[in-house]
């Protein structure tokens, strides 16, 4: 059982296109049976958050190649990817790689 | 579960794995590790000697402004000037947006910026009017075909303009492991054999050109500008979505995800490759109508141009330029410009 969490959800890199431009998101993720994971997290991005061509932001369960995951400032391949399970207060920013340089 | 410590410094906790070595580091670390692999490319393969003046290609994008902020740090230690090149291919809409962050860094930097202009370089044609011209020929456009030979000519124009000794480029590990596999879907020996190594000396007259960054991968580059805040234009060309690097792009993205190494390991390879006698390409000459570096009668860029001002765009692309009727081989070569610094050791 997970009580609500408050979290900050930010896009970057070009990312942000697919929300509307906004880059920073204050989120309130509502109590549920599960605990709030990444994977239950993007779920609730594309219900609520996307607003556009979701292939471009997610592919399967996780996201599209070529999109970086922060959480906290740190690379979610350190966290569990996935699997890592969210705390009130985290922050979490997607930064996209997938345009010229 | 937390990160695990930096294995660098062991106090702060860790923000990423290095792809190459999968070592874990914190920001901190991290970017000092970047730093001085850039620093360690430049000064062991003697790409930037003391007294260089040096043009940056800088559009604005992640890679260019890594490039510039990361040289800018090192100038000092390096003895050498760097002075921005920004290349206008007359894109509307994005092109603009682009330059507008360049002229942002350059006075945050307090670099000198030259631009460049297709329109001006090349009679007029904008990549928008190449785009409408090869538009509707039943294939895709192209037009990014197009780009590549321009932009490296205007910013070779650009970098004379300025009086620069050196011309270096932003391209990261994924963009030299995306042209491998480019080269090797196509069939492009010549390309192949070329491609390799830390930049070229500069034949036929044209300025040495090297790609510091070429080591890192663009998760590094990215993150590296994530970390220290650095402000850049992360827009994709319109035109991008029709061009085959794409697909490079997408199969590269998905190696990477089942193994990170293979970016760098992708290069590497392509830098180790032998290529048989027959598919050698033979050594080139001088362009009949510029003089530059041509492997026929025209270079890559006066063919396309040819083919443009002809209204058949089609001309000189695919394979042996059929289009083009070109008169025996190319010129022999110009005795080189300025003397070139000691060979580039390839790696």
């Amino acid at each position: 059982m997970a009580a609500p969490l408050s979290v900050q959800v930010e896009f970057g890199g070009g990312a942000e296109l697919l929300f509307d431009g906004v880059k920073k998101h204050q989120v309130t993720l509502p109590g549920q049976e599960e605990p709030w994971d990444i994977r239950n997290l993007l779920v609730w991005i594309k219900k609520n958050l996307l607003k556009e061509r979701p292939e471009l932001f997610i592919r399967g369960d996780s996201v599209r190649p070529g999109i970086l995951v922060l959480i906290n400032d740190a690379d979610w391949e350190l966290l569990g990817e996935l699997d890592y399970q969210l705390q009130d207060q985290d922050s979490i920013l997607f930064i996209s790689t997938l345009h010229g340089g | 579960m937390p990160a695990p410590r930096c294995a660098s410094c062991h106090k702060a906790r860790a923000a990423l794995r290095r792809p190459r070595s999968g070592q874990a580091l914190c920001t901190t670390c991290f970017c000092a590790s970047f730093e001085a692999e850039v620093l360690h490319t430049v000064v062991a393969g003697r790409l930037l000697p003391p007294g260089a003046v040096v043009a940056v290609g800088a559009s604005g994008g992640k890679d260019s402004t890594v490039l510039a902020h990361v040289l800018r740090e090192l100038a000092p230690r390096l003895g050498i000037s760097l002075h921005l090149v920004a290349v206008d291919e007359g894109i509307g809409g994005y092109r603009d947006a682009a330059l507008a962050a360049v002229r942002r860094q350059a006075a945050r930097w307090e670099l000198p910026l030259t631009v460049v202009a297709y329109a001006e370089l090349f009679g007029g044609w904008t990549m928008d009017a190449v785009a409408r011209s090869t538009a509707g020929s039943g294939r895709s456009r192209s037009c990014c075909t197009f780009c590549g030979v321009l932009r490296r000519r205007a910013l070779e124009e650009g970098a004379r303009r300025v009086g620069a000794t050196h011309v270096v480029t932003g391209h990261n590990a994924d963009d030299m492991a995306e042209t491998v596999l480019m080269n090797f879907l196509r069939g492009d020996a010549g390309r192949l054999a070329r491609g390799g190594g830390l930049g070229s000396p500069g034949e036929g007259g044209a300025l040495p050109r090297c790609r510091p960054l070429q080591l890192a991968s663009q998760k590094e580059v990215v993150l590296y500008a994530h970390f220290r805040r650095l402000d850049y234009f992360s827009e994709e060309c319109v035109y991008a979505p029709e061009a085959f690097r794409g697909h490079a792009r997408d199969l590269l993205k998905l190696l990477e995800a089942a193994r990170p190494s293979a970016v760098l390991d992708l290069v590497h390879s392509a830098e180790r490759l032998a290529l048989a006698p027959a598919a050698r390409p033979p050594p080139p000459g001088a362009c009949s109508r510029c003089g530059a570096l041509a492997s026929r009668a025209l270079c890559q860029a006066c063919a396309l141009l040819e083919g443009l001002n002809r209204g058949r765009p089609r001309l000189a692309i695919g394979k042996g330029r059929r289009g083009l009727d070109e008169e025996g081989s190319p010129r022999e070569p110009q005795p080189s410009g300025p003397p070139t610094s000691e060979p580039i050791p390839g790696f």
